[in-house]
């Protein structure tokens, strides 16, 4: 399911299955797709950033391009304690790997991976500056 | 042949892509079809145009010939040059038949009654478009053939679109010539300038596509607004929201092709608002501050903006009065309690 903005239009409520993982996509090269992304994040239930939630940056090749800066993503991923990727969606073997690596996170919190669940991701977010 | 008329047209064959030379020789006809075929268009430009002017010689051109060479290479290459809109107005509303000898004549005899080395050059396109080509010089200098002012007359409509050359001066002469022949009793300069002459004369001549308000809700923009959306597992949440946008879009910017513009410059003479606790400016004086838009297509791009999620739709009457008010150039003021727009 594709949105622009949550929240999610109340009208559909009755199609939506159940959501097991959300991917904020941030556009590294639109300050504007950062604050929309910020001001969504107030509508996501709690439960969800139990290992559900997670942000996507693109547009990383254009280098030059870049309106938000690397630190303040950093600090949504830190605040929010969920996994920040990295993508270039204009080159295809990124685009696919990128799809793989979300495939795979949606597979572990839709819990079709045995042994591995959601709450996964939260450990491994804990680097060594929190100690 | 003159010297420097030899070198000009030499010159300005150079300037023409080595495909396009022999096409725009055939269009000035001033060389014979048989000339033209003892041309050599296979060999290196400067070859080329050495032979040009050979024939030109032979055929003994004249500075009035190398200029109408000069305008037909400009009309092709228009949108290498910046125009300017100007605007002339007529003190009754007295319908005249517009005679274009009697332009000429006026138009010419106005220059030279305060200038007399000019070369003026007029040329007729079937779009009922007259160009004008002013070659200036000083009361002791030949004119500089190299920078040239280009004026474009529509003699049915009261606008006039200029590339005026470097020097600025000349300026308020040519503007007189041009009234004075047209039997205009004034002209202004519009805020309104791009390299797209084409653009230019769509937005003064309202043939672009404009935004009329409709009340019919069309099943067929569904289509329109997903077309790539073949695979039937996506699912757009926000569709009715996509529509909204997509609507707004058609309202304001119409459904065909934006004029093609370059810039949009707002100078702003508003105060600076800051949090009083900052206390950045304590002088109560306007912040000046210049804010300029660049595109290779502005209109698109902002037309463009919202569908693709870069700003909230409806864009700001600022941008999009653009097309209608006919100017690209802005100044904001602030008046009483709130901002306007403020024609100069």
């Amino acid at each position: 399911h594709l949105a622009t903005s949550l929240p999610l239009p109340s009208e559909r409520d009755h199609l939506r299955p159940r959501i097991d993982l959300i991917v904020f996509m941030i556009d590294i090269k639109s300050k504007y797709s950062l604050k929309n992304v910020e001001r969504s994040l107030a509508y996501v239930d709690a439960s969800f950033f139990l290992g559900k939630v997670c942000f996507l940056v693109t547009g990383v090749g254009r280098v030059n391009a870049c309106s938000i800066e690397t630190n303040a993503i950093h600090k949504l991923g830190k605040t929010y304690c969920s996994p920040v990727l990295f993508c270039e969606l204009e080159l295809e073997g990124i685009r696919v790997a990128t799809a793989q690596r979300l495939l795979r996170i949606l597979q572990i919190c839709a819990g079709h991976v045995p042994g591995v669940s959601a709450l996964s991701f939260v450990s491994l977010m804990r680097s060594s500056d929190d100690d | 042949m003159d010297e420097t008329v030899a070198e000009y047209i030499r010159r300005t064959v150079l300037k023409i892509p080595k495909d396009e030379i022999k096409m725009m020789l055939q269009k000035w006809g001033f060389l014979s079809e048989a000339q033209l075929q003892t041309l050599n268009f296979h060999q290196i430009k400067d070859n080329i145009s050495q032979e040009v002017v050979q024939l030109c010689e032979e055929n003994s051109a004249d500075i009035k010939q190398a200029a109408l060479l000069d305008i037909i290479y400009n009309h092709i290459y228009q949108d290498k040059r910046v125009w300017t809109v100007y605007q002339m107005k007529k003190s009754g509303d007295e319908l005249e038949y517009f005679d274009i000898t009697d332009f000429k004549k006026k138009f010419k005899r106005k220059i030279r009654s305060a200038l007399k080395n000019v070369t003026i050059t007029f040329k007729e396109y079937e779009d009922n478009a007259i160009w004008i080509r002013v070659a200036w010089g000083t009361p002791y200098k030949k004119p500089n053939q190299y920078k040239p002012s280009y004026v474009v007359y529509h003699s049915q409509t009261p606008y006039v679109f200029i590339a005026a050359s470097v020097i600025r001066s000349n300026m308020p002469l040519l503007c007189q010539a041009l009234i004075v022949a047209s039997n205009y009793h004034d002209i202004r300069e519009m805020e309104l300038r791009s390299h797209s002459l084409n653009s230019l004369k769509d937005i003064v001549f309202k043939r672009y596509s404009q935004n009329f308000p409709t009340n019919t809700t069309k099943p067929l923009q569904r289509e329109i607004v997903e077309p790539e959306n073949a695979d039937i597992r996506i699912v757009q949440e926000n569709r009715s929201e996509k529509e909204r946008i997509y609507r707004l879009n058609q309202e304001i910017f119409g459904s065909g092709p934006q004029p093609k513009l370059e810039f949009a410059q707002y100078r702003l003479e508003t105060m600076f608002k800051s949090d009083p606790k900052l206390d950045v400016l304590d002088k109560k004086e306007p912040f000046r501050c210049l804010v300029k838009f660049s595109s290779p297509h502005l209109l698109e791009s902002l037309k463009s903006l919202a569908p693709a999620g870069m700003a909230d739709a409806p864009l700001s009457p600022l941008l999009t009065c653009i097309p209608h008010k006919a100017r690209n150039y802005f100044k904001i003021r602030e008046k009483k309690s709130f901002e306007s727009f403020v024609s100069p």
